[in-house]
């Protein structure tokens, strides 16, 4: 445990805290990646999945493409790209938009075909147009998994970003770097906390968006019991079990 | 391509490193999230709390996760186990949530079947609930198998012998080449164990195609996984899947 207190100390000596290649900027460069990355990323997922999840086209190969690029090992992908257009900022960046790419998708389309049919048949039957249909029925109510989709997307990109340094391109992976390169195990224990910290920190935060943005009838038809119920609720004596009602 | 021609030899060799290294984790997550589902099935309370517990063990980040490791354990800092506990770690936190989706799918009819047919709790779960609930549980196990395959390389960053050396090497010689025959046999060893799984089920599971409701929960538990397991889309919020009697509406 001695290890984690160097660590600590390392973290709060004040000549690692600020300056141009300082804690903070690190922790600045490493949200802006994050950040960057997802915001690219919906501005592509999120229209395509609406598009899947309204329409249903498509979905299979929505499924097996983010099944597939999920196996994509995000530190070749840095690497190659690095190779192929460059160190500095922008291949790590493109890196994490593909990594954001499949929470994204799958939240956008999981959550608009997790809506009630029944639901939508009704909107449709109100007279709304698909527009009206996907913009006041659809996408309130897949809300939530959308959310989940961008918090999970995050929390992918928020991690991997520590990778940046292998294309030179900052971010809190330079402690890492710098203490495996010099042997110094009190600022690779310190940088570690510094990044699980920060993932830590966005997921609560997170937690509580997805609480605060989701409308409040959506939540209200939410089923609360999780435990599965029993077929027939009671024991049913002297009259006929209606099966396959 | 000549480099790869060349060093045909060594990327065989990372490959058999990295296929050991992904091997126990898959196993070992699997075997270990299945008491821990269990209970985050069986009682209401700890439902939220396991599944809090592993979404936030799935938040810390792999390269620090290998990092501070040797510390806890007390290994040394270059010991293929810090990779091998920090994979299963990150298998269970997935897993869990998949096994407790799975038995809450099994259908409660069957349950109480086996209940009025005098099996015991014991009997029930490994005759009854859990092969009922292998479709699901497998769903699970091939999102643990591709997300470990993939994070293996990381491991590298720290020495550890795997793929991911053909990617720092590659980084350091400029070989384009190297890079890329790393990703493709990160790949290909996705593939061959997903490949596996699915025939373990087809030959474990033959039951697997037959039921509806199993097949809904599963399509459920791999979106979840790919939406992350945070995301909340958890099969029994589906009323169809929590509900049997609303399975045929």
């Amino acid at each position: 445990m001695d290890l984690f207190l160097d660590g600590f100390a390392w973290i709060f000596d004040p000549a690692h805290l600020s300056g141009p290649g300082g804690i903070w900027a690190r922790i600045a460069e490493q949200l802006s990646y994050t950040f960057g990355a997802v915001a690219i990323a919906a501005v592509i997922a999120i229209p395509l999945g609406l598009w899947i999840g309204h329409t249903g086209r498509g979905r299979d190969i929505a499924v097996l493409s983010s099944g597939g690029l999920r196996a994509l090992p995000s530190l070749g992908l840095l690497i190659i790209f690095a190779l192929g257009i460059g160190i500095g900022f922008k291949a790590p960046l493109l890196t994490f938009v593909i990594l954001a790419i499949p929470s994204l998708l799958s939240g956008a389309y999981a959550g608009v075909e997790a809506v009630d049919k029944r639901t939508v048949d009704a909107a449709r039957a109100q007279g709304m147009t698909e527009w009206q249909v996907l913009t006041k029925v659809e996408l309130p109510l897949g809300l939530p998994l959308l959310i989940g989709g961008i918090r999970s997307g995050v929390l992918q990109v928020v991690a991997t970003a520590t990778l940046a340094y292998f294309a030179s391109g900052g971010a809190l992976g330079v402690f890492i770097n710098d203490g495996l390169k010099t042997r110094d195990y009190a600022e690779l224990i310190g940088a570690s906390i510094v990044v699980t910290a920060l993932a830590l920190v966005l997921e609560g935060i997170f937690a509580l968006l997805q609480r605060l943005f989701v409308p409040r009838g959506v939540t209200a038809g939410q089923i609360t019991e999780v435990r599965s119920r029993p077929v027939r609720p009671r024991a049913v004596v002297g009259s006929p079990i209606q099966e396959g009602k | 391509m000549n480099w790869v021609v060349n060093n045909l030899g060594l990327i065989w060799s990372l490959t058999l490193d990295h296929v050991a290294l992904a091997v126990p984790p898959i196993i070992l997550g699997f075997l270990i999230s299945i008491p821990i589902g269990w209970v985050a099935n069986r009682f209401h309370a700890s439902r939220g709390v396991l599944l809090t517990i592993s979404g936030l063990l799935y938040t810390v980040p792999s390269l620090p996760l290998f990092i501070a490791l040797p510390a806890i354990l007390g290994t040394g800092i270059l010991d293929p186990i810090n990779v091998v506990v920090g994979l299963t770690i990150y298998a269970v936190a997935l897993m869990v949530r998949s096994v407790a989706d799975a038995l809450a799918a099994v259908d409660a009819g069957v349950r109480q079947a086996a209940t009025a047919m005098g099996y015991s709790a014991w009997q029930r779960f490994w005759r009854v609930e859990f092969p009922l609930a292998g479709p699901v549980l497998l769903a699970g196990l091939r999102v643990v198998s591709v997300s470990t395959v993939s994070l293996v390389s990381i491991g590298s960053v720290v020495g550890v012998s795997s793929l991911g050396y053909l990617f720092l090497n590659g980084l350091q010689r400029n070989i384009i080449e190297e890079v890329a025959s790393g990703i493709v046999a990160t790949l290909v060893i996705a593939v061959v164990f997903d490949l596996l799984l699915v025939l373990a089920g087809r030959v474990l599971l033959p039951w697997a195609k037959a039921d509806p409701t199993a097949r809904r929960a599963r399509r459920k538990t791999v979106e979840t996984a790919i939406a992350g397991p945070s995301a909340g889309g958890s099969a029994v919020d589906d009323p169809a899947v929590s509900d049997p009697s609303m399975a045929g509406r």
